[in-house]
């Protein structure tokens, strides 16, 4: 007994005993089919150039909506509540507000375009499109709603109905810019909302609270704080 | 032309990025456009600013303070020209498969 275990040497007897099951250590890097071998430093270069570009865009998507253009749409907004209250015409009022949405669409355009040239950039880059491709939905189906309403005379629905396609527009489109913007597209539809269900009567002043008030506070927050 | 190892690093490229194409921009503003955390951004922001490629401006908006970089001409230069070295390797590239 003594005798075989001084043969069995004590290293041999506590490190060196075989495992039932050998232990498989994977690399923890995946097997990349595609690789053969290290990243060519040209692919490495243009992975670099796409990833600034990509940074670049999502930088510019915070500061792409004029607060400015906001401001100046509002003031578009509260002459023509003014000028639509005086009114007892429908087709009149029906009119300068749809006279307003034209000017204020051009001017906040125009506020958008100059303050995307002011920081060297176009309002075709990836976020500039995805605005513009999240807005027009809504603000298609607001100008077929538009012409449906107008046509079996139902104008008292058309208040609540803008403020919340508008509202619908601006929060998805929103949704790539600074967060007051789809902040202020939830107040229009919260406003239209209202419009719908319960103040028909403040017709007028619904839409001057919300296409002029709301644009000028949040066109001033956005101004104030993102760079005009 | 030697590759700037201070702006080759993702994070502290992004930064440059975002400030060179956003203008100044907010410490939350820039986290999230990076995609990393405070103590992260802290870091690789501190180093550009050693390097006076950003400036970081500390104030208060109402009661809240607020943290903003800027990009400076020197942090402008070196993007740059970090750029143009990442073009040239792909031109380099393009050249040496075209004449194989």
């Amino acid at each position: 007994m003594l005798r075989s275990l001084a043969r069995r040497k004590l290293c041999n007897i506590k490190y060196l005993t075989k495992l039932k099951n050998r232990l498989i250590v994977r690399p923890m890097r995946a097997k990349d089919a595609t690789s053969n071998g290290p990243i060519a430093l040209d692919r490495r270069a243009i992975d670099n150039l796409r990833f600034i570009r990509e940074t670049m865009e999502r930088a510019v998507a915070f500061t792409a909506v004029s607060g400015w253009g906001l401001i100046l749409t509002g003031v578009v907004a509260c002459v023509a509540g003014v000028l639509a209250a005086r009114t007892d015409d429908r087709r009149a009022w029906l009119e300068v507000w749809l006279g307003a949405a034209a000017i204020g669409f051009s001017v906040s355009a125009l506020a958008m375009w100059r303050k995307a040239r002011r920081s060297q950039t176009s309002l075709l880059s990836k976020p500039g499109r995805k605005l513009m491709i999240n807005f027009s939905p809504p603000i298609s189906a607001a100008v077929l709603l538009t012409a449906a309403l107008v046509r079996s005379e139902q104008f008292d629905l058309l208040p609540a109905m803008w403020m919340l396609l508008y509202g619908a527009g601006v929060t998805t489109g929103g949704a790539f810019s600074v967060r007051p913007v789809p902040l202020m597209g939830v107040c229009f539809m919260l406003m239209g909302a209202f419009a719908l269900f319960g103040g028909s009567a403040w017709r007028d002043g619904l839409m001057v609270a919300s296409f002029g008030g709301l644009h000028l506070v949040f066109g001033f927050l956005i101004a104030r704080k993102y760079g005009g | 032309m030697e590759l700037d190892r201070l702006i080759h690093e993702r994070v502290r490229l992004g930064l440059l990025s975002a400030l060179a194409a956003g203008g100044p921009l907010a410490f939350s503003e820039l986290k999230e456009i990076v995609g990393t955390t405070d103590g992260n951004l802290s870091v690789h922001a501190r180093k550009l600013e050693d390097a006076r490629y950003i400036v970081c401006n500390k104030g208060f908006d109402g009661r809240t303070p607020r943290t903003e970089y800027n990009i400076t001409a020197k942090g402008r230069r070196a993007l740059k020209r970090y750029l143009d070295h990442m073009e040239a390797l792909i031109r380099a590239a393009r050249e040496a498969t075209d004449s194989k």
